[in-house]
């Protein structure tokens, strides 16, 4: 079976995903179409050199609906004969990207990929596609449906963390992005959004708030409790976990991930075509994996992800120097090192999405390139993504740096 | 049955149906009206149709005895009695549709109440007339009854009025008086009754049009159909509400939001399609059956005194006396004055009576001020309620209710104090939850007419009323008190004297299940969710703390001092004893029982971790936790069944539904079994018993019938 390497890895800073918010200007398309210039560019890929271009895109309708993968290709310009297709599993629909088209290159079905993703949340914000998961009552009810934020709440009361708990997770993931920043950590993966006169829109990620503390947090009011309270959705969570009095709703603002703007492309393939282009891999990919779980509680399935995708690498999670978990809410980082037993000190150690903003559909391609860099930097070999997921699910990706 | 005139090119069609009361929606008066439909269709010198009623009422709706017995026999499932049903579940629909899509406008001439089927057939009218009178009121409320209206109810209402109030009135079965009926835009025009039919005719003059609104180009549902986010975001919220609410064991809830939303995403006809999909879905499942079966024939039959015994003439309550102005009695003099009678209200002296009288204008201010009642009326029923001190104002009076402390001996005491001055045909009832009646009776000088007339706390607002019967009370006493209890609107079971009766011996197993799942180590809130999750209106532990655990603390000593050795040695004096004996947490009224209190907010109190430990080996299956809840209570409804204490099923049902709330949507503890099957219910009642004790052995009565295939209804 081929190997499947990583060349490169480039993303887009992170727009405010709000009106106002610097990449709102920008469309979708154009958003998608920056990584993968950058890639072409950066690696000197001729016209018609990739075979196929995946990306990832949650709320894919609209200007950002319509196989975003294939329009970007060609604005990209790729060339008539890159074909492209666009994936969605929620939030990790950036990393299953990666996976699809790793799975392709060691089927020996193709030799040269670039996966990735694309989220205008300014322009398409989250719930545009709909669904019947959320609205259609039979469904809904069937599945226990409860919004994400109070699955989070959910997670917390089960698993004991408190507001303070979750609270110093953010003061955390603020103070390592801000870091990485004043260090240039991320320059390697970071290219700047451009206007169409070649003027810089955006080149640094606009989301994080240096210096935030625990103090400053406190007078965040939690975000979920009206939904919980008002609206039933707390007495449905009460009903499919009646171990618990009551939800304590603890996430707010600044210990959610941000809503932002942004991509990002991954360069994929086999050793040969690798040589046959003169790049030098700087990963393999190991293995990965995606799992079900209780759809209620929704966001603790990353876990056993990332336990499975070790099981098929045949490693443990003890092989692992660094961890990448999406930072969708702090309640989910603290589930996710509790159940793997990992340290602090080895999870998310260049800040998270809660400082640096989660594009749903870029995110797992992001935090994927994010591992990637910090292992270079740190001398680390093992490295493993992961994210939290819709309707209960989780996926991981293992990589090793060569 | 339906009268068809024409007159200048408009048809009257006047629905009377012949030997009933109400018209309703039958197999014949669908036929008829179908028939007149193509009349009106097919008759080139008819442009336009008025459709109303010869009775009081304009139309009832669907016979529920028919719509019954359809869900009862549609509990059998297979495949033929869904294409059976469907076919016959959509017979109102297609008629209806036919009627609004035949090129002529149908106007409504609603002299009176359109309810269900009644209100579809307005609503597939091109224009509606009501009259102004208060009983003409419209509505949908199958679904109370555990179903939705099936003949395109949840299609054309939120067509006409929007998404979100359309649910309001589809899922809660609201009635609208013809006001704010006028003003939510369900009807047209309101004028009163004898104009309907002209009013009727001058829109038919006026406009005319036979195109709905909904069958015209360009038509947008207002408020905001489908396209809009806040439709999606409506029934998300809505969702989750309702299951907040009913804990899953209402699907007419589910299908009716079901209903609205998909039709939004399609073609008017198609909504119908669907709509008659959930509704036969309905029919098929047994909550409807049971629902329509306990809720409204047994509740109506009880109502109309079903347990009266026929030979004794009506007996009319014209003057009332009442014993003690507590808030029972209190309550027991507003109902009766209410309902037009003189109320003696005596009480030790005349400043507790009046303090019991007070009670009527608190009440009835508050209904002053949700527009419920006037000052007029209030003062009118103040005006016949008459507090006293003194025993001989009881003269004259037609029956008697006790309601003074739950002590025999002051009980015996008023007895006899009242029985001097009361005239021979009057019927003394003892207020009382738990005293025997033959005990009781004893203290009077006529046992004969001498009867327990159990009544619920708030008393205008709880609609049961148990009576019991003792050793020697005649019929002629039942017989009145019946009346009586007809006569306030209260709806009466009737049950043999002994320990507790029914309702207070029953409503008590569900609360002692619950200490006995504490004392087994079940987490406190499991055991409340577990209670909610039943279909009960509070979760055990919180029901205790309203009903006040030094009370039951003093009752369970109470029996232990009467019965020594042979009272029951139950977890409740164990789990009492701890949190009332040893640790003074009294419940609700103190701020501290199983619960701690905080204003409107309660928590679990964090101690019952260290009193009541739990454990990891107690079954942690919220399934079983409920099916223990439910099983408690039917086991017991069985016992008093086989004790000879219930003298109907159907009682027992109604009796447990109306008065301690027990899951509505089961049909009662005996309907519950039945539902179950008696057999599976014996074997499942059995492998409770092994596990968790005796409270769980199945009386005779159950296995005799498991064992000659017999259920109770």
């Amino acid at each position: 079976m081929p190997e499947c390497f990583i060349y490169d890895a480039v993303r887009t800073p992170r727009g405010r995903g709000k009106r106002g918010g610097a990449l709102q200007s920008v469309s979708p398309v154009d958003l998608a179409a920056t990584p993968l210039r950058a890639v072409a560019a950066r690696n000197g890929l001729a016209p018609g050199a990739v075979d196929e271009v995946v990306l990832g895109c949650v709320e894919a309708v609209g200007e950002q609906g319509g196989d975003i993968a294939r329009i970007a290709a060609l604005h990209a310009g790729y060339g008539d004969d890159v074909p492209g297709i666009q994936v969605n599993r929620f939030c990790s629909s950036g990393l299953d990207a990666v996976n699809i088209a790793a799975a392709q290159v060691k089927a020996g079905v193709t030799n040269l990929m670039v996966a990735g993703g694309v989220e205008s949340m300014s322009r398409l914000p989250m719930g545009a596609s709909g669904g019947a998961w959320a609205t259609d009552p039979q469904i809904a009810a069937e599945t226990a449906f409860i919004p994400q934020g109070v699955a989070a709440d959910l997670v917390a009361t089960k698993y004991g963390y408190s507001r303070a708990d979750c609270d110093a997770v953010a003061v955390s993931s603020q103070a390592r992005a801000a870091v990485a920043w004043e260090e240039g950590r991320f320059e390697r993966s970071v290219v700047p959004v451009v206007d169409r006169n070649g003027r810089v829109v955006l080149d640094r990620d606009e989301h994080p708030r240096p210096g935030t503390s625990l103090e400053s947090l406190a007078g965040l009011k939690p975000s979920f409790t009206q939904m919980g309270r008002d609206y039933g959705f707390d007495a449905v969570a009460l009903q499919k976990h009646p171990e618990l009095e009551a939800i304590e709703h603890v996430h707010h603002a600044g210990n959610s991930s941000g809503i932002v703007d942004g991509a990002a492309a991954l360069l994929l393939g086999t050793a040969a075509m690798g040589d046959d282009l003169g790049l030098t891999p700087r990963a393999r990919i190991r293995s990965w994996a995606s799992v079900g779980t209780e759809p209620c509680i929704m966001l603790t399935g990353p876990g056993s992800a990332a336990r499975r995708a070790l099981t098929r690498a045949g490693m443990t999670p003890e092989d692992v120097d660094l961890w990448e978990i999406n930072e969708a809410f702090a309640a989910v980082v603290l589930r996710f090192r509790d159940e793997l037993g990992l340290d602090d000190g080895d999870v998310n150690i260049d800040g998270g999405a809660i400082a640096l903003g989660h594009p749903l559909g870029a995110t797992g391609a992001m935090i994927l390139g994010t591992v990637l860099d910090a292992l270079e930097r740190t001398g680390g070999t093992v490295g493993v993504a992961a994210l939290c997921v819709g309707a209960g699910m989780g996926t991981a990706t293992v990589i090793e740096r060569l | 049955m339906i009268e068809f005139t024409v007159e200048d090119g408009v048809a009257v069609l006047t629905i009377d149906m012949p030997g009933r009361s109400m018209n309703v929606w039958n197999r014949e008066s669908l036929a008829a009206f179908g028939a007149a439909v193509e009349r009106v269709a097919a008759d080139e010198n008819i442009h336009a149709a008025i459709v109303t009623s010869g009775k009081d009422a304009f139309l009832a709706g669907g016979d529920l005895d028919t719509i019954g017995a359809l869900a009862g026999r549609a509990g059998d499932d297979g495949s033929e009695d869904a294409d059976e049903l469907h076919e016959s579940a959509g017979s109102l629909s297609r008629l209806l549709r036919r009627m609004e899509t035949c090129g002529k406008p149908f106007v409504a001439a609603m002299n009176g109440a359109a309810m269900g089927g009644g209100f579809e057939l307005a609503l597939a009218c091109r224009h509606r007339v009501l009259a102004d009178h208060p009983g003409a009121k419209v509505g949908l409320p199958e679904a109370t009854l555990g179903l939705l209206p099936g003949g395109g109810g949840t299609q054309r209402l939120p067509r006409l009025i929007g998404v979100q109030t359309s649910l309001g009135l589809l899922m809660e079965g609201k009635q609208l008086r013809p006001d704010k009926a006028l003003k939510m835009g369900v009807v047209d025009v309101v004028v009163s009754a004898d104009q309907v039919v002209d009013a009727a005719k001058a829109w038919i003059r006026d406009d005319g049009s036979a195109k709905q609104p909904w069958d015209r180009r360009g038509f947008r549902v207002p408020g905001g159909g489908k396209e809009d986010p806040r439709t999606a975001r409506t029934f998300m919220v809505a969702t989750a509400l309702l299951r907040a609410k009913t804990h899953d064991r209402y699907p007419a809830g589910l299908a009716i939001l079901s209903c609205v939303r998909e039709g939004l995403q399609v073609p008017f006809d198609t909504g119908l399609e669907i709509e008659t999909r959930y509704f036969v879905s309905l029919l098929r499942d047994p909550v409807a059956a049971a629902m329509i079966r306990t809720l409204f024939v047994h509740l109506q039959e009880a109502n109309k005194g079903a347990r009266r015994p026929e030979d004794v003439p009506r007996y009319a309550v014209g003057k009332l006396g009442v014993l003690g102005a507590g808030l029972m009695g209190a309550g027991v003099a507003y109902v009766s004055a209410k309902a037009g009678m003189e109320v003696v209200l005596l009480d030790r002296d005349l400043e507790a009576a009046e303090r019991g009288k007070a009670y009527t204008t608190r009440v009835e201010d508050k209904r002053i001020s949700r527009k419920r009642s006037t000052e007029g009326k209030r003062d009118a029923i103040l005006g016949r309620i008459h507090p006293t001190a003194d025993y001989a104002d009881l003269d004259g009076c037609d029956f008697v209710v006790e309601a003074v402390f739950e002590d025999r001996d002051v009980k015996g005491a008023v007895t006899k104090q009242a029985e001097a001055v009361l005239p021979p045909r009057a019927v003394f009832g003892s207020n009382t939850s738990t005293l025997p009646i033959t005990g009781l009776a004893e203290a009077s000088a006529r046992p004969e007419s001498f009867i327990g007339i159990h009544f619920f706390s708030p008393v205008e607002k709880m609609a049961l009323v148990e009576v019991i019967r003792g050793e020697k009370t005649s019929d002629e006493a039942l017989a009145k008190t019946l009346d009586y209890v007809q006569a306030i609107g209260k709806t009466p079971i009737v049950v043999n004297d002994a320990r507790g009766f029914y309702t207070s011996r029953v409503f008590g197993t569900y609360i002692v299940e619950g200490f006995a799942m504490l004392l087994e180590g079940v987490a406190p809130a499991l055991i409340e969710n577990a209670g909610k999750a039943t279909g009960m209106p509070m979760p055990p532990l919180a029901l205790a703390d309203e009903v006040g655990l030094a009370l039951m603390y003093q009752v369970g000593r109470q029996t232990q001092e009467d019965l020594g050795d042979a009272a029951p040695d139950g977890p409740s004096p164990r789990v009492l004893g701890r949190i009332v004996g040893d640790l003074g947490r009294v419940g609700k009224k103190s701020g501290a029982g199983f619960y701690d209190y905080e204003g409107r907010d309660k928590r679990l109190w964090p101690g019952l971790a260290e009193l009541f430990p739990t454990s990891p080996s107690a079954s942690p299956d919220v399934d079983e936790l409920q099916r223990r809840f439910l099983y408690a209570q039917a086991l017991e409804t069985a016992r008093v069944m086989e004790q000879g204490v219930l003298l109907a099923p159907e009682d027992a049902d109604v009796g447990a539904v109306m008065g301690w709330g027990f899951a509505p949507w089961s049909g009662g503890p005996l309907s519950y079994i039945d539902g179950i099957g008696v057999a599976a219910f014996v074997a499942e009642a059995d492998r409770l018993a092994d596990a968790y004790g005796d409270r769980f052995a199945v009386p005779e009565l159950l296995r005799t019938m498991a064992a000659e295939g017999r259920s109770f209804y």
